[in-house]
């Protein structure tokens, strides 16, 4: 099957067309830029990440306002994604005080300033939050209540590895379930004593929100990190430049170049125009659509290389198009595999990965785009330029 | 070439029997990194700062008792801000004196005299190259004692490394998976542990209600030598203060070992610490010298306790009591085994996933990786038709090859690395459209089967190389300055190219050799 029947489209003259696309492209995106920004994450920003799950659909400014409260400046809290309703995102930024003693937040400073709002009837009563407790803690607890009464007279030593042993059997029922265990009754099934089930009816009760991760980034990171990320792009676009040209001639190399900072930019634009935010992933992301692009670059070179030697007596134009048409069919293969791919990733891979599909999924775009419209163009316009130097001397 | 086609088919089914022997079973094989695993990821930062004032400070002290000895007449000696020490007013006829001394007991100090009418002051500083050592020392020695702290508390596979990018790696990355007592662990990795036994002060030693109470006593003028600690009381929660020695009589370098015990009585958990035999025979000594004075344990600059001393006390261990619960006294024998950390650290980065995250990240990861699979695997099979299945045995292959040398390596997989899997998909597929196109092409020409197939894969040899070293340019990079996760992402994509030029270039050629071999072939499924 082929995608495009033997195609002939000249290319070269549409290069005007291109170039309105991508000035459009560019400018949008660094409008964008100017006035809302790039959404930077906490890996470059310094602040924390705490990402939370209720038991219930849980009412987003109620957690504003209840970290609020507890002094915590919740920058954007969010709906974690379509497929999980009840996970929420929390950004809090980087207190003035944090700065001065320690530079990232202590782990447990959102549940402390959670639990008096959701978990109130609690509070006083020193009973355990089944959906927070540690492995540790739990066993702690057990060994001390006893409720298999095994205690009679022995060391807690003799009989402390059996209650690990329950609270081992709890917790990873509990982290089997994504960290939330609704009612004492789903317990059942994990075949405790009933001597356990009782003392954890009335010790213990199932929170309503359990906090999943904490990434807490000081200002200092921050910086290295954003640094790191724009060194580790400029050296990867440079050692792609210095292959190309090394492979092919010079101009080849700066072309490629060229285009690859197009993609780039626009994908950097499509991320400040949806004011998506950007992570180390992110980051990495852009790197491998830096080697992607190049990659559709390096196909319509490398057929036009071939193409020089086997069409001696046509010109330059003729010589690209042709190069271009010939490779069309698996440029748009090619692009269409990866982006089903990617595509999938983007639908399926949670949260964590939608920003980094995000970038993949324009990038692939752009980057097909731009091998066709930007690199090819700037070779022979170089060409051309070449021709009319020596025709002058 | 039939010879030849065999021995490529026998390395092939080589290549696959040893990948699914190194990754089977994945779930063992595979290093899962902290997002999948759950777990704790600190960068840490050595104040390397504390380690050179204490060494200042110290050379100061020997400095001043050396002159002392040597009958060296000064005024006074002083600490400057940016360590360096001042000896100042000493007298100009002694300077050779002075220098000779300097030159041989400080020479990792550098000095400039300035002449005061007739005595002459020396400012002294460390010279940076032990500056530096000093602070590559002091991280060393951190991330020894943040290392034998993990290893007592017991994490499988910490991962505790040095890293840092200024003049002086301060840096330390701690990664500890599976581990779930997130502050626990926090306070046992952040606490100094520095445990000191400090003489009180025999008249004006307090206990005092605040501060400026202990002032006060001594006329707002505190003797040189001693200072005013904090004395948190367990019982009452109020702090009190008391006026101590600034040199410790003893400190936590001439511990044996220490253990969580019970007191008798109350039945309250407490530490209780033993000496080395030089500890003990300093203590047999300050106990014999102080006699109804008072001893203050003191552990991070806060009083634990300060109980008077009745007489000789040849004992070799020692208790630190306080409203400890099991845990925490526990806590604190580990902490004080393996040692007091050279300085203090500052927490730059904290990430702490739960263990259900990771379970959720990789189910996700998963099902993304298999959509995206079929889908590619579907897309292939309506283009390229039989042909498609030849792609689909090089992909799984590379997939395969892909897991094993991730084993192999003992490579981490993360979230962003399944990502680079996916992409992996997208990216070996390339390679077989390329050549599956260049065939056709050839075809189009009127080639026969075999020589458009040896000529597809012939001319496209170079595209290939060409396209795959440019990624893996980036994948380089990426491994070079990244961490943790994207370091992830950047070893599967890496491993993932190589993998795909064998399984596009060599292993594809040699399934189409076969089947070319076995049946006269007319016209392609392509």
């Amino acid at each position: 099957m082929d995608i495009v029947r033997n195609p002939k489209i000249d290319w070269l003259g549409l290069k005007w067309f291109f170039v309105v696309i991508s000035l459009v492209l560019m400018v949008t995106g660094a409008i964008s830029m100017l006035i809302r920004g790039l959404n930077l994450g906490v890996d470059f920003t310094g602040g924390t990440l705490v990402h939370v799950k209720f038991t219930e659909q849980p009412d987003l400014d109620r957690i504003r306002l209840t970290l609020g409260d507890a002094g915590l400046k919740a920058e954007e809290v969010i709906r974690f994604d379509e497929l999980a309703q009840n996970e929420v995102q929390i950004r809090i930024a980087r207190g003035s005080a944090e700065e001065s003693l320690e530079s990232t937040l202590e782990s447990n400073q959102v549940f402390e300033a959670l639990r008096p709002e959701y978990d109130s009837d609690y509070m006083e009563t020193g009973k355990l939050d089944l959906n927070n407790i540690s492995k540790g803690d739990l066993s702690a607890r057990l060994q001390e209540l006893d409720p298999e009464a095994l205690g009679e007279g022995r060391p807690v030593a003799e009989f402390a590895a059996h209650y690990d042993e329950i609270s081992e059997k709890i917790i990873n029922y509990r982290t089997e379930q994504s960290g939330i265990i609704h009612r004492f009754s789903e317990l059942d099934q994990l075949g405790l004593a009933s001597g356990v089930v009782k003392a954890l009816n009335e010790e213990a009760y199932p929170g309503s929100f359990t906090v999943l991760s904490v990434e807490s980034v000081g200002p200092k990171v921050g910086e290295e990190l954003s640094t790191r990320a724009r060194t580790s792009v400029i050296i990867a676009l440079v050692l792609m430049l210095a292959y190309v040209a090394f492979r092919f001639w010079p101009i080849y190399g700066v072309a490629a170049l060229a285009a690859l900072f197009h993609d780039v930019f626009i994908t950097l634009g499509a991320f400040s125009l949806t004011q998506r935010e950007i992570s180390l992933t992110v980051v990495a992301a852009l790197l491998t659509l830096v080697g992607y692009s190049i990659n559709d670059t390096i196909v319509v070179f490398d057929r036009v290389r071939e193409n020089l030697r086997l069409m001696r007596r046509e010109d330059l134009a003729t010589v690209i198009n042709t190069s271009i048409n010939q490779t069309l069919n698996r440029t748009i293969m090619t692009s269409g595999m990866t982006f089903l791919a990617v595509f999938a990733l983007y639908l399926f891979g949670g949260q964590v990965l939608r920003g980094f599909s995000f970038a993949l999924a324009v990038g692939i775009i752009v980057g097909t785009y731009s091998s066709i419209a930007i690199a090819s163009p700037i070779v022979l316009w170089w060409h051309n330029l070449m021709e009319k130097r020596k025709m002058r001397s | 070439m039939k010879r030849n086609l065999h021995y490529r088919l026998i390395f092939i089914v080589l290549v696959f029997v040893v990948s699914v022997v190194l990754s089977y079973p994945p779930s063992e094989k595979i290093n899962l990194g902290l997002d999948l695993k759950g777990g704790i990821h600190l960068v840490l930062q050595v104040k390397t700062d504390d380690a050179l004032e204490v060494e200042t400070s110290q050379r100061r002290e020997m400095i001043e008792a050396d002159l002392k000895a040597e009958q060296i007449v000064f005024t006074r000696t002083q600490v400057t801000e940016d360590f360096g020490i001042d000896i100042i007013g000493a007298l100009r006829d002694q300077e050779d004196q002075l220098k000779v001394y300097l030159n041989q007991y400080a020479p990792a100090w550098t000095f400039r005299t300035r002449d005061r009418e007739g005595e002459v002051d020396i400012a002294m500083t460390m010279s940076s190259a032990e500056r530096k050592a000093l602070a590559e020392r002091t991280v060393r020695d951190a991330k020894e004692t943040i290392q034998k702290r993990v290893d007592q508390y017991g994490v499988a596979e910490p991962t505790i490394q040095i890293y840092g990018s200024g003049n002086v790696q301060d840096q330390i990355i701690v990664e500890l998976p599976g581990v779930e007592d997130f502050d626990r662990v926090l306070n046992l990795i952040k606490s100094t542990a520095m445990l000191e036994l400090k003489l009180v002060h025999p008249t004006g030693g307090g206990p005092f209600a605040t501060r400026e109470v202990a002032l006060q006593n001594f006329d707002n003028r505190l003797p040189p030598d001693y200072e005013i600690v904090p004395y948190p009381n367990s019982a009452t929660g109020q702090t009190t203060y008391l006026v101590v020695r600034k040199a410790p009589s003893l400190t936590g370098q001439n511990l044996k070992t220490a253990n969580r015990t019970q007191d008798d009585f109350s039945g309250r958990a407490e530490v209780v610490f033993y000496l080395d035999s030089e500890g003990v025979s300093i203590f047999t000594r300050t106990t014999e010298q102080n006699v109804g004075n008072r001893l203050a344990i003191v552990l991070d600059d806060q009083v634990y306790s300060a109980p008077r001393i009745d007489g000789r006390i040849a004992s070799e261990s020692a208790r630190i009591t306080g409203n400890f619960t099991p845990e925490e006294a526990e806590d604190l024998a580990l902490v004080l085994r393996s040692g007091a950390l050279p300085a203090s650290i500052q927490i730059l980065e904290n990430r702490i996933i739960g263990p259900s995250l990771g379970l959720d990240s990789i189910r996700r990861g998963v099902f993304a990786s298999v959509v995206g699979l079929m889908l590619v695997v579907l897309g292939m099979l309506v283009v390229y038709k039989l042909s498609g299945i030849n792609a689909i045995v090089c992909l799984l292959l590379n997939l395969i090859i892909l897991l094993a040398v991730l084993s192999g390596l003992h490579a981490t997989l993360t979230l962003p690395g399944i990502a680079g899997v996916i992409l992996t998909i997208g990216m070996a597929v390339d390679a077989n459209i390329l050549i599956f196109e260049r065939i056709k092409e050839e075809l189009r020409l009127g080639k026969t089967v075999r020589s458009a197939v040896d000529a597809g894969f012939d001319r496209v040899f170079t595209t290939i190389i060409d396209t795959n070293v440019t990624t893996l340019i980036g994948a380089l990079v990426l491994y070079q300055i990244g961490t943790g996760p994207v370091r992830g992402f950047a070893v599967t994509l890496g491993v993932g190219l190589v993998a795909n030029i064998f399984s596009a270039v060599f292993v594809s050629r040699t399934l189409f050799g076969l089947v070319l071999q076995r049946w006269q072939v007319e016209k392609l499924s392509i």
